[in-house]
């Protein structure tokens, strides 16, 4: 049993798929994605999708980092065990700089890596875009636009003619394989 | 890409043109020999996905040989105490840090390369980033064996971190020595985490092009499922720039809180303000040191040649020049203001640094340090590969001399004439530090074989065929 997933055009250049993704936005289509070997730059504008959400959750783990060394240092060397050292005072935001410092670099970057992942919506080992039996070369130098059946304006033949005009090639009908 | 003398001055009139003779101006390509996508997905996966070669395998059992010696030196430490180091009062630091700094020095190349030269928009590191990154991980871990052994009774060496322990007391955080513990713990797992997320679509590719089962599973268990899409790219693509941006601060702060364990100390020759750009300038000198010595070969054998070109290696030298400099600099900044401070002990520290019973030393230090970069100046030199190696190790040998001189001039001549005293290493010591090179050449040559060499699709994202305006933009 399969289910249909999309319809697969690739492209030969960056060119091509810049110019076409533009193509496929202007006509209205809403759920569809394009695979290719590199970031291609000012993509995101030309399929009309925003600024990535990564910072936030930066910004959090950032945040977060940061009281946690502030929280560690007044706890163990002023609140639970108070130390004299040095004549120092036993809690200040000055001498442990470093600590709450780099725990604000730690909790950022966990924050920046998990947020890419969570965004990402990975790790998902199993995608019906896998199917496609020339995947693998989107990792190389082909570039492939895939638009789904979701899409409210998806019709067989229309898509894949359209697909057709805007200069894709091999056009594929993706199916998605169902374990019953 | 190549820039089009045409697009700019097109708007211009002829006869105006004539006059102006703009120069032309054609930027050296990335890539050489006008390779394709495709061309640089076969280079280092092939890397990856051919047969293991015969030198590897020598390297490899030549390397285990040499780390077996680490394993020795630190079972003996373990099993009798640290008394079998050659520290000892005065010099109780000794070796251990001095091996410590070196190779978390050694490291800061690759965060450099792969955080700072990428905020700084520097297209050239693409190709060498992915390796010195590895480097960065692989010099941190060997960092690490130093002061982790020298605690002592190393099976409590999680004490250093703020967990709560039968003693019920905690880490006092006023201590250098503990923001250490933190700057080299956060520095290694963010380096490794900015290591693997880069990593990710070169494992996809490496996933989808695998043959063998063990292949499918090992590259698409670390892939994450990544697949190529826009949308991952554009996370993807924030992410780096934001780890970039974290990674810069994160690698100045390294070194200067290693400098800290000297400048907070109120000994003459440590206790100096100059201390924390000195040790950053003088980490990236070595990293870069490190870079080019392991670079080169590789380069040589995998016939790297269109991926890291003259170009690539002119620049490094640039930079090791430019750092060798500074560190130049440095060196009698810290002479002039130990003068112009007129304090006596300061004073006789320096005197000591280059005339006294580490003399030898610190004159190696000077010529490998200072001197030998300054070669890079001429373009002959820079042009020839194996003199720009053997200087790479030099600028390696001068670095960790610096170490030594820092740590133990000042120690061995403490403010009482009557507790003087001379350092020297044991063979327990020699055993320790040479093996640490072979385990760094072990993990070096595993990430040879089994992770991607270069990030493939940046090396792609500089080259022309990246562009899609078609070089109108």
């Amino acid at each position: 049993m399969d289910i249909k997933y999309g319809l697969a055009a690739t492209f030969n250049s960056a060119k091509e798929l810049f110019d076409a993704a533009g193509l496929v936005r202007e006509e209205g289509y809403k759920e569809w994605e394009c695979y290719t070997p590199i970031p291609v730059h000012g993509l995101d504008a030309q399929m009309g999708v925003g600024r990535s959400k990564v910072p936030c959750f930066t910004l959090l783990g950032g945040i977060t980092g940061f009281c946690t060394g502030m929280l560690i240092v007044w706890f163990m060397n002023a609140y639970d065990y108070p130390l004299i050292v040095g004549g120092k005072p036993y809690f200040s935001p000055i001498y442990p700089f470093p600590v709450f410092y780099e725990l604000t670099i730690l909790f950022a970057a966990f924050g920046t890596l998990f947020g890419m992942f969570f965004l990402n919506r990975l790790p998902r080992h199993n995608h019906p875009v896998f199917e496609h039996p020339s995947f693998g070369r989107t990792g190389d130098d082909k570039y492939m636009i895939v638009i789904e059946v979701e899409d409210p304006k998806f019709d067989d033949d229309e898509t894949k003619d359209f697909l057709k005009s805007v200069g894709g090639k091999s056009i594929t009908l993706i199916r998605e394989p169902i374990n019953s | 890409m190549s820039a089009k003398p045409s697009d700019s001055t097109s708007a211009i009139p002829s006869e105006l043109l004539s006059k102006i003779k703009p120069a032309k101006w054609e930027d050296t390509p990335l890539v050489l020999n006008k390779r394709n996508f495709h061309w640089v997905t076969e280079k280092i996966c092939g890397i990856v996905e051919q047969k293991t070669p015969t030198w590897w395998w020598w390297c490899f059992i030549t390397a285990m040989a040499i780390a077996s010696f680490t394993g020795l030196g630190l079972l003996y430490l373990v099993s009798t105490g640290v008394g079998v180091w050659g520290n000892n009062n005065p010099v109780n630091w000794g070796w251990a840090i001095v091996n410590f700094v070196f190779w978390i020095g050694i490291g800061h190349a690759g965060t450099l390369i792969s955080a700072i030269l990428c905020l700084l928009k520097q297209k050239w590191r693409t190709s060498i980033n992915r390796a010195s990154e590895a480097m960065t991980v692989f010099a941190v871990m060997c960092a690490g064996i130093f002061p982790l052994f020298h605690v002592g009774r190393v099976w409590f060496a999680w004490w250093l971190f703020p967990l709560p322990n039968a003693n019920a007391i905690w880490p006092q955080f006023r201590s250098p020595l503990e923001w250490d513990v933190f700057a080299v713990s956060t520095y290694f797992t963010v380096s490794i985490l900015f290591w693997y997320m880069g990593m990710i679509p070169d494992l996809a590719v490496l996933r989808d092009r695998a043959k063998e089962t063990w292949r499918k599973y090992f590259y698409g268990v670390l892939a994450m499922g990544w697949r190529n899409a826009n949308n991952h790219w554009r996370n993807f693509e924030m992410a780096y720039l934001l780890l970039a941006g974290l990674s810069t601060p994160l690698v100045l702060s390294v070194h200067t809180i290693v400098s800290f364990d000297f400048a907070v100390a109120n000994l003459p020759g440590w206790h100096t303000t100059i201390f924390p750009p000195y040790f950053v300038a003088g980490a990236i000198f070595s990293g870069f040191g490190m870079v080019l010595t392991l670079l080169l070969p590789l380069r040589a054998i995998f016939g790297l040649h269109d991926l890291i070109t003259e170009k690539h290696i002119d620049n490094m030298c640039k930079i090791i020049l430019a750092t060798g400099s500074m560190v130049g600099y440095a060196y009698s900044m810290e002479f002039f203001i130990a003068w112009y401070g007129a304090n006596s002990y300061e004073g006789f520290a320096f005197i000591n640094r280059a005339f006294g019973n580490y003399w030898w030393a610190y004159w190696i230090m000077i010529s490998c340090n200072v001197i030998c970069p300054q070669l890079f100046w001429f373009k002959s030199i820079k042009n020839n590969i194996p003199l720009v190696w053997i200087i790479s190790i030099f600028v390696n040998v001068g670095m960790w001399f610096e170490r030594f001189v820092i740590a133990n001039t000042t120690l061995s001549r403490d403010f009482l004439p009557s507790s003087w005293g001379y350092y020297s290493p044991t063979v327990v010591d020699i055993f320790t530090f040479f093996g640490t090179f072979g385990f760094f050449s072990i993990l070096f040559l595993l990430f040879l074989r089994f992770l991607p060499l270069m990030p493939m699709a940046e090396v792609k994202s500089v080259m022309p065929a990246a562009d899609p305006h078609g070089g109108k933009h």
